[in-house]
């Protein structure tokens, strides 16, 4: 009942959607995407992963942050429990 | 040497315009000899909204161009002397508008008024990028929509690397928020972004909140900046702006949705 109320409250709220769904965006946004080889990355990551665990297609993530001259590559991948 | 104000927000139809108008208002009320700029060349409006559309002569591309001297082109306003509008041209291409045309231009501008209001064009195409480049301040208009949030951060980023501050390594453009058509009731349904929501994402010093006010529709219809309907929210939260602009510290007014009941009405003040 509590995950009921849960989601009504949600969907009532929809400014509350609105502001979680602009910070994401504004971060990747500012962040200008990264190197242009990423996606192409990213696939190659997820199909080396996919030969030993079976995980979603969205299991694996990959950022690169910029910190004055040093950039950093951040993988995130997400194995099931 | 006058101050530059570019009035900007990467999305269209947020009250840009409407902006400008009624802060190169305020601005000549207090007694500042004021221009305001249309760099919309091919959709302008400033004029439209200034209520001067029947006495554009000369526009700006003229001015940069040589056809015609700015005196020739600033169109004075009726309501007060320390007022003028330079239109934008209606017929040439936006590519008129260059670095050099437009800074020649304000440096003589400069020498007559103490400020200097450039009304954007939507976008990020040259009209958006000259009216900012030789920009001191810059006031970004943003609707609590997510469209309007997410352009007005590009526009603070494009702001951040693209002016001549930027370029000469001079102190950055003073960036301020404008946060327009603001309605209390629906924030306090859930149904709009707060204030504060807004705020948080594009952490810019807030100079003013204008609520949705039906008097923004009837000013333009009458070609009458809204700032001078001193009844209307809209008009009093744009008066507050251009005087925090100048300094004072007033509170935000128009926030909350407080309606005063027949008590309130009876015992009003």
């Amino acid at each position: 009942m509590a995950l009921l109320d849960f989601f009504k409250q949600r969907k009532s709220n929809s400014a509350a959607l609105a502001k979680e769904r602009l910070q994401i965006l504004v971060a990747h946004d500012r962040r200008g995407g990264g190197p242009s080889y990423l996606p192409q990355l990213q696939r190659d990551l997820l199909a080396v992963i996919r030969k030993y665990v079976a995980v979603d297609s969205d299991a694996v993530s990959v950022n690169v942050e910029r910190d004055g001259a040093q950039e950093i590559l951040e993988l995130n991948i997400i194995l099931p429990e | 040497m006058a101050r530059v104000i570019v009035v900007t927000s990467g999305k269209g139809g947020v009250g840009k315009t409407t902006t400008s108008a009624a802060f190169a208002m305020g601005l000549a009320e207090r007694g500042f000899r004021t221009v305001v700029i249309d760099f919309d060349v091919g959709l302008r409006n400033l004029d439209l909204i200034m209520g001067c559309e029947r006495r554009v002569v000369y526009d700006f591309v003229n001015v940069i161009q040589g056809d015609a001297n700015v005196g020739q082109a600033l169109i004075k306003d009726k309501r007060n002397p320390n007022l003028f509008v330079l239109p934008a041209s209606q017929t040439r291409d936006k590519d008129a508008l260059t670095v050099e045309g437009v800074g020649k231009v304000l440096e003589e501008l400069g020498r007559e008024f103490e400020f200097i209001v450039c009304d954007s064009p939507a976008g990020i195409e040259r009209g958006a990028t000259m009216a900012m480049y030789y920009a001191d301040d810059a006031i970004v208009v943003t609707n609590p929509e997510v469209s309007s949030v997410r352009d007005s951060d590009r526009m603070i980023g494009i702001l951040s690397s693209k002016s001549r501050r930027a370029e000469q390594n001079m102190e950055g453009i003073r960036e301020f928020l404008l946060v327009t058509r603001y309605s209390p009731e629906r924030v306090k349904r859930g149904e709009m972004l707060a204030l504060e929501d807004v705020q948080e994402i594009l952490s810019l010093d807030l100079i003013g909140v204008i609520p949705e006010s039906t008097a923004v529709l009837n000013a333009s219809n009458a070609g009458v900046p809204v700032i001078l309907d001193r009844e209307s929210s809209a008009g009093q939260a744009y008066s507050d702006m251009v005087a925090r602009y100048l300094g004072e510290d007033l509170p935000h007014r128009f926030l909350s949705t407080e309606k005063k009941g027949l008590f309130g009405r009876l015992f009003r003040g």
